[in-house]
């Protein structure tokens, strides 16, 4: 069930398009923030609220890099994986997470603490090696300061 | 040297608040327009000064918006394409983080011109701070009478929202960028028909980068012929340079268009850092093909990258050095466009995946000569045309003068056994 | 029309069309996957692509993908470009990475259009050499198996369920080179057209699971053209038998009638074909068991036939020549038609309608084709699926007609036009009882009464033409309903006016009539389509007969001895009681039929019928269309077509007139002859003596395998084949090898089209008609130039009553058909028996979903669990009809409870 917040933000949405379709993202969007994640249930709530099939939200979920069909942990870390930070050290970033983390990539760590996923291109090139954590970015990594910048996320 | 589009950023990027921007001229451009000119009138100065769409293609704006059909009725669009996502590519960033009433004022400009009651920003996800920015920017715009109904008391209205992607490279697309907006999957249209006439919801639609309509107001304030003054060759104006890799200074410059390699990466760059050497650069971004240090001179415009076999792109470079394998440099690229096809078409959905193993084996040492000339095959044949929309093409570019440009390296995979970089 | 070049070769072709339709049209092999005639062209698969030069110069020329290109004048075009060449291999290359070359265990068994395809690019070496990606399968019901790892995402199953038909759990999941194409969560696939997709899909992703189910290679089938028995529409299939059993139906392509596609029921009903409960030979009950065979019983029945004491029963899912032989054998005065009172009220008032009036009934492609439509009383989706499916077609064309002036695209661009047209859809009005699957289409949907729906009917018929009735005591809303739709059909220029026998109810009917001919009397080139409720409902009605119920009267007065039933089982036309009390009067009874049923139970003697698949005969359709059904199978029992078992006894009596006819050809030539309505019915299909190049047409493809072998269990020498001496087909691989007659295609195949796509080498071009054109005749055609007769009885409104409930018929397309409720996998769909009561109803009779109610008509008692549905009339109760296990007399009408 979708929650008074959820459904007033989704409503809010809805006023602003032409057809309730196309706030689907926005509702999924909106679902996610609440539940860092979109299950099947919320699948079908939004297609409810929104007066569309189950399979047609889930195809544009399903479509989506950062809408996540899958539970994840509190933070999701993104690893930037595109041209710029392979030049300038991403391997390394990434062996280095993966160690610490004791976790591969679409992996979450026991404790539900970090989701580990790569991601393209964040677009602070001239910074890389990047990653972002929910809404922090970090950028110009080297390895030494990652367990540093975990330790901020409970 | 001026630098219309980031004069007035504050070199520690924070945003220019509307005061700060109207303190310098902000929002005067909008004030002459809506007083002075016709729709058709402001498409002509766009015309006039040949605006060439930023994104990329480098499409004439003035004439984009003219295909725009005067005589439809109903709710007509204007988007900015802020959906930056090109590996290497970070210039749009520095103009959303740091003058967004700047974007603002050229998108009203701009919708003006072709007559849309509704605009939208498509920002793409991860720009956090921007889409911050950007709301208050908004916010600030209405209460400034800046949007909304009667805009300083004229009798035209729009309304402007903003609207963060859920990450998929082919919202850089124009017409997949539409489908999102949508709520749909991010799939190419075919055209035609062409957004300016069946855009979002079917109805006419202006897509531009963010840097192209950024542009805008200074072309109102300042004229066709400014803008071309500005540059040093034929193509019009500033353009934002970036550059990215193993450099001393890497980053974003406004810069006249026309610049060489060589002043980027030397003067602007700081050259290659201590221990590296220029092997090669993406010249625009992850979907241009190779420049080589035969290409130093070459004149950063759309002509002049064009001539040297590749295209300004988004004019941000990825440099390539010595010590970095191209088979896994391309093979990351591949990776990218692999993930990022949207599976529409045969030949990106699974061409590319290929390509992508066979760069892959290769680094591994388990590649063979008939698997380069796969690769080959596939440079060719994921051309413009055969594929529905340009994501293929432009994957091939980089590979195809990675095969031409670094060959001995490919061969060398295969001849060892091994990736010759293995030990970075 | 423009003049186009292809390899150095000029060529005529239609103006508006792609290429690929273009090329296609003129018999060239150009390779295809997204794009399908019925779906339009998206460019997805890029497997047609071809080269295109600007000028005689250019020697470069650009590829293009042939689907996506309007056809232009002086256009110059190559196929057999290299370049062109290459890449079209090339794109099979990729379609091949992760396709499991699973082709020896595949259902397509070679039937396959991917393979078809792979051979005609020449694609014969696999270079990649990585992994392939796998997917995991879903459950998708009784009717479809699902095999995601052969999908090569052309995207067509999609289009077709969810765009085409309106489905609403089938999509596409995921992005790159992991795209998936299924349901959800795995479950039934809820359209009633899903059957489809095992066509429409290129591969063996989507297959027919019925035919996995006993399974066989399609090219080792005996297969006839045939008529859908599933419904009164007469859709063309093909069926096709290996070892004795019905194994699969597809479509047969019928630009008129049905198009590409079938509804679920007629795919998967067939399988009552192969039941265990299939009658397979002659019985005598009461009698030595010697008499049971061959001359002895037709003596026997011989005997039983008292001249005036003797009465025939037909039946309206029998042929018309089974029903006409059984009038000449009984005498007219003694044939009564086997339909229950309201079937027959209604069927003869819809008759009557088309034969009398100025308006024509519109074919299933006419009625795509409507501007306007006005659906009276009818859940389409459940009485008559395919049209459901053309008033969808109808309303997503219209707008398109709009927009392709102002994106300036050609029809055929599909996903263009969806987004230029976006949720726009053309004008349809429904009334009926409770909501209907089309609702979500419709302009206005409203759910009420019969008669109120008449009483809007007739309103609307009253605004167009004064000379129709006045409605009086209309209510506010009812005449706002009225006017809405007045206004729409006013402006259209051929509007379709649905109605049928869904409502039960013939004022229906009658306003029905009166609006189409209120829109004819306006100059407006008005349609009709009646529904009826089975496959030769029309054709019985046109050959005419007594009612049922004077049968009855009769055996009740002693005035029958004998009756002689036509594939029928009078416990679903008569009300239980009056049954039990006809079979307790009359003596004896003759029974003709497929499988046991209860009337059955009755029979003194049983003689096996055979069905459709074992059986050449003719069907009226419900436009007034006879279209002819071929044998698919000889049975090597007893069974054989009821009219061959009627000639046999009528020799047996030495009947003046019968005694003379043995074959097909002469039955059908002399019901020409003697039934005038049936004039021309001797042509629908070339007669027996029929020969190409001296040959007769083969039920079964030339690779037809295992023919010496297949019998040798039981005797190594191949047996004689059997002979067919009623049409011009051969039950072997024998025979022409061209392209037979449209009328009696038995199978589509083409040289290097293996698949059900070859069905566009037998057209005149890609989605029109069969070379010949395509079968049936239409025997009832309107009398334009005639006085325009209209009805006046309006009936009084509707209002619930608080002491009676109004039974309301409600049908499904799974379970109101007797014979499809003996196939599995329809009775797996079948819904469980209910009463259907609005939500302030059951909270007057206080009772709850899943609660028994009990009710009482004409003195019988009924308990069936409530379903409550607020969209229903409220003092209704809908009843679903003929349902195993839901024997109910006549709706609508009144219960109490």
């Amino acid at each position: 069930m979708l929650s008074a917040i959820e459904i007033e933000q989704i409503t809010h949405e809805l006023q602003q398009v032409p057809v309730k379709k196309a706030a689907c993202i926005e509702a999924l969007k909106i679902v996610q923030q609440q539940r860092r994640w979109i299950s099947d249930e919320s699948v079908a709530d939004i297609a409810s609220i929104l007066e569309m099939s189950t399979a047609e939200v889930d195809s544009i979920a399903t479509f989506y890099n950062l809408i996540f069909r899958q539970p994840v942990g509190r933070h999701v870390i993104l690893l930037c994986d595109s041209i710029s930070c392979y030049v300038m050290g991403y391997t390394e970033i990434k062996q280095q997470l993966m160690e610490l983390l004791q976790i591969k990539y679409g992996q979450t760590t026991a404790d539900e603490r970090f989701t580990l996923l790569p991601n393209a291109c964040l677009g602070t090139c001239d910074h890389a090696p990047a990653l972002m954590i929910d809404n922090d970015l970090y950028r110009d990594l080297k390895p030494g300061e990652l367990s540093q910048i975990l330790d901020q996320y409970l | 040297m001026e630098r219309p589009l980031t004069q007035h950023i504050p070199a520690s990027g924070v945003a220019l608040h509307l005061k700060e921007y109207e303190a310098v001229g902000g929002y005067a451009a909008l004030r002459k327009v809506l007083q002075e000119l016709t729709p058709a009138e402001v498409t002509a100065k766009v015309k006039d000064a040949n605006l060439k769409g930023r994104g990329g293609a480098g499409f004439s704006t003035g004439m984009k918006w003219s295909f725009v059909p005067a005589n439809v009725t109903g709710p007509r669009y204007l988007v900015a394409n802020a959906d930056e996502m090109e590996p290497g590519t970070f210039k749009d960033r520095w103009l959303l983080e740091g003058n967004p009433h700047q974007l603002l004022e050229g998108m009203i400009i701009s919708a003006y011109a072709i007559q849309a009651t509704q605009a939208f920003v498509f920002m793409r996800w991860a720009y956090k701070d921007a889409a911050r920015i950007m709301t208050r920017a908004i916010a600030d715009a209405y209460a400034a009478g800046y949007l909304g109904k009667n805009i300083l008391g004229k009798n035209y209205s729009l309304e402007m929202q903003l609207h963060t992607g859920v990450g998929r490279y082919m919202c850089g697309e124009e017409t997949a960028l539409l489908n999102s907006l949508e709520g749909k999957r991010a799939v190419p249209r075919a055209k035609p028909p062409f957004p300016q006439v069946s855009g979002l919801f079917g109805k006419p639609t202006i897509v531009n980068n963010v840097e192209t309509l950024s542009y805008i107001p200074h072309i109102m304030n300042n004229g066709g012929d400014w803008f071309k003054s500005l540059s040093y060759t034929a193509d019009g104006g500033t353009k934002i340079y970036g550059v990215s890799g193993k450099v001393n200074k890497p980053g974003a410059w406004e810069l006249p268009m026309g610049v060489t390699m060589r002043e980027l990466l030397e003067e602007h760059a700081g050259g290659m850092k201590a221990g590296f050497r220029f092997r090669g650069a993406l010249p625009g971004g992850a979907s241009t093909d190779f420049l080589t240090d035969a290409h130093l001179d070459v004149k950063m415009d759309f002509a002049g990258v064009a001539a040297a076999g590749s295209r300004l792109g988004t004019g941000t470079m990825v440099v390539l050095d010595d010590q970095t394998c191209p088979v896994g440099f391309v093979h990351n690229l591949e990776h990218f466009f692999a993930q990022e096809s949207c599976g529409f078409c045969t030949p990106c959905r699974e061409g590319l995946p290929w390509t992508e193993k066979i760069l892959y084996a290769l680094e591994q040492g388990h590649g063979t000569y008939a698997d380069l000339e796969q690769l080959e095959m596939h440079t060719k044949l994921l051309g413009p045309g055969n594929t529905f929309c340009a994501l293929a093409p432009g994957a091939m570019e980089p590979l195809q003068s990675a095969l031409k440009y670094f060959r001995e390296d490919f061969e060398q995979h295969i001849k060892e056994k091994k990736c010759p970089y293995a030990h970075h | 029309m423009p003049i186009i070049n292809i390899d150095n070769k000029t060529y005529e072709v239609k103006e508006g069309k792609n290429l690929l339709e273009a090329c296609l049209s003129l018999g060239l092999n150009l390779p295809y996957f997204c794009w399908h005639p019925a779906l339009g062209a998206v460019g997805a698969c890029r497997q047609c692509a071809v080269k295109v030069f600007k000028d005689e110069d250019d020697k470069k020329g650009r590829i293009i993908m042939s689907c996506m290109e309007p056809v232009k004048d002086q256009q110059r075009v190559s196929i057999e470009d290299s370049d062109a060449k290459k890449f079209r291999e090339q794109v099979i290359g990729w379609l091949m990475t992760n396709h499991p070359h699973d082709c020896a265990v595949c259902d397509e068994g070679g039937a396959c259009h991917l393979q078809d395809m792979t051979v005609m690019t020449g694609h014969s070496y696999r270079d990649y050499h990585f992994t392939k990606r796998t997917y995991n399968n879903q459950y998708l019901g009784p009717f479809l198996n699902h095999e995601m790892n052969r999908c090569i995402q052309c995207y067509r199953c999609v289009r077709f369920y969810k765009d085409f038909a309106g489905g609403k759990d089938l999509d596409v999941f995921a992005a790159h080179n992991h795209v998936y194409f299924g349901r959800q969560q795995e479950g039934v696939l809820e359209s009633e057209f899903s059957g489809n997709l095992a066509e429409v899909c290129p591969t063996g992703v989507f297959t027919d699971k019925t035919l996995k189910q006993h399974y066989t290679r399609k090219w080792d089938l005996t297969s006839a053209a045939s008529v859908c028995q599933g419904c009164g529409l007469g859709c063309n299939i093909i069926a096709g038998e290996r070892y004795g059993a019905l194994r699969q139906i597809t479509n047969r392509f019928n630009s008129a009638v049905n198009g590409y596609f079938l509804c679920d029921r007629g795919r998967y009903g067939y399988e009552f074909v192969n039941s265990p409960q299939r009658i397979k030979t002659p019985m005598v009950y009461h009698g030595p068991s010697e008499l049971s065979n061959g001359i002895p019983v037709l003596q026997h029945i011989h005997r039983r036939m008292k001249p005036g004491k003797t009465i025939g029963i037909g039946s309206p899912r029998a042929s018309l020549e089974s029903n006409a032989v059984l009038k000449e054998l009984v005498g007219e005065e003694n044939f009564y038609l086997g339909v229950s009172a309201g079937d027959h009220d209604l069927v003869s008032l819809a008759l009557k309608v088309l034969q009398q009036g100025p308006v024509r009934a519109a074919s299933l492609q006419e009625a795509a084709a409507a501007d306007v439509v006005l659906i009276l009383g009818e859940d389409l989706t459940n009485t008559a699926p395919m049209l459901a499916l053309s008033v969808r077609q109808a309303v997503r064309r219209i707008p398109v007609e709009e927009v392709i002036n102002t994106v300036h695209v050609p029809a055929w661009q599909d996903a263009a036009i969806r987004e230029a047209v976006q949720e726009n859809k053309g004008p349809l009005y429904i009334l009926n009882v409770q909501q209907t699957k089309l609702d979500e289409l419709a302009k206005g949907a409203w759910h009420t009464a019969p008669d109120n729906i008449a009483r809007i009917g007739f309103g609307v018929s009253h605004l167009l033409s004064d000379k129709m009735p006045e409605v009086t005591g209309m209510s506010e809303q009812g005449k706002a309903i009225a006017a809405e739709i007045a206004e729409a059909l006013k402006h259209a220029k051929n509007p379709l006016i649905i109605a049928g026998y869904g409502s039960g109810s013939e004022a229906v009917i009658k306003s029905a009539a009166n609006v189409a001919w209120a829109l004819h009397d306006l100059g407006i080139d008005a349609m009709l389509a009646f529904t009826v409720p089975e496959c030769n409902s029309m054709g019985l009605e046109m050959l005419g007969g007594h009612r049922l119920e004077s049968a009855v009267d009769r055996a009740l007065n002693n005035e029958a001895d004998t009756v002689i039933i036509l594939e029928n089982d009078l416990y679903r036309r008569l009300n239980q009681h009056r049954a039990e009390h006809f079979f307790d009067k009359v003596q004896d009874v003759i029974l003709l039929d497929h499988l046991y049923n209860p009337t059955a139970e009755k029979a003194t003697i049983i003689l096996p019928a055979g069905t459709f698949a074992e059986s050449d005969g003719t069907l009226v359709n419900n436009e007034g269309r006879a279209q002819r059904f071929f044998q698919v199978f000889s049975s090597n029992t007893a069974v054989q077509e009821s009219w061959r078992w009627l000639l046999q006894i009528a020799a047996a009596n030495g009947h003046a007139t019968l005694s003379s006819l043995k074959h097909l050809d002469e039955v059908v030539s002399h019901i020409a002859v003697t039934c005038p309505v049936f004039h021309g019915i001797d042509t629908l299909t070339p007669g027996a003596g029929f020969r190409i190049a001296g040959q007769k047409v083969p039920r079964e493809p030339h690779r037809y395998s295992g023919r010496t072998a297949m019998q040798a269990n039981i005797q190594v020498s191949e047996p004689k084949p059997p002979e067919d001496p009623d049409t011009a087909l051969s039950f072997t691989m024998e025979g022409y090898r061209g392209e037979p007659p449209s009328s009696m295609i038995p199978f589509f195949w083409a040289p290097g089209w293996n698949s059900v796509q070859s069905v566009n080498k037998f057209q005149t071009e890609t989605g029109g008609p069969l070379h010949d054109g395509d079968g049936g005749k239409r025997l009832i055609e309107p009398h334009p130039n005639g006085q325009t007769p209209f009805y006046t009885e309006v009936p009084e409104p509707y209002l619930p009553l608080t002491e009676h409930l109004l039974l309301v018929p409600l049908y499904h397309i799974y379970g109101s058909e007797e014979l499809s409720v003996h196939t599995p996998g329809i009775a797996e769909r079948i819904p469980a028996p209910y009463i259907m009561l609005h939500g302030e109803d059951a909270k007057r009779l206080q009772v709850a979903n899943g609660h028994r109610l009990h009710f009482m008509d004409n003195g019988h008692h009924y308990t069936l669990p409530v379903i409550i549905n607020n969209t229903l009339q409220q003092g209704a109760a809908g009843i679903p009809v003929g349902l195993p296990g839901v024997q109910i007399a006549e709706a609508p009408q009144l219960i109490k409870v």
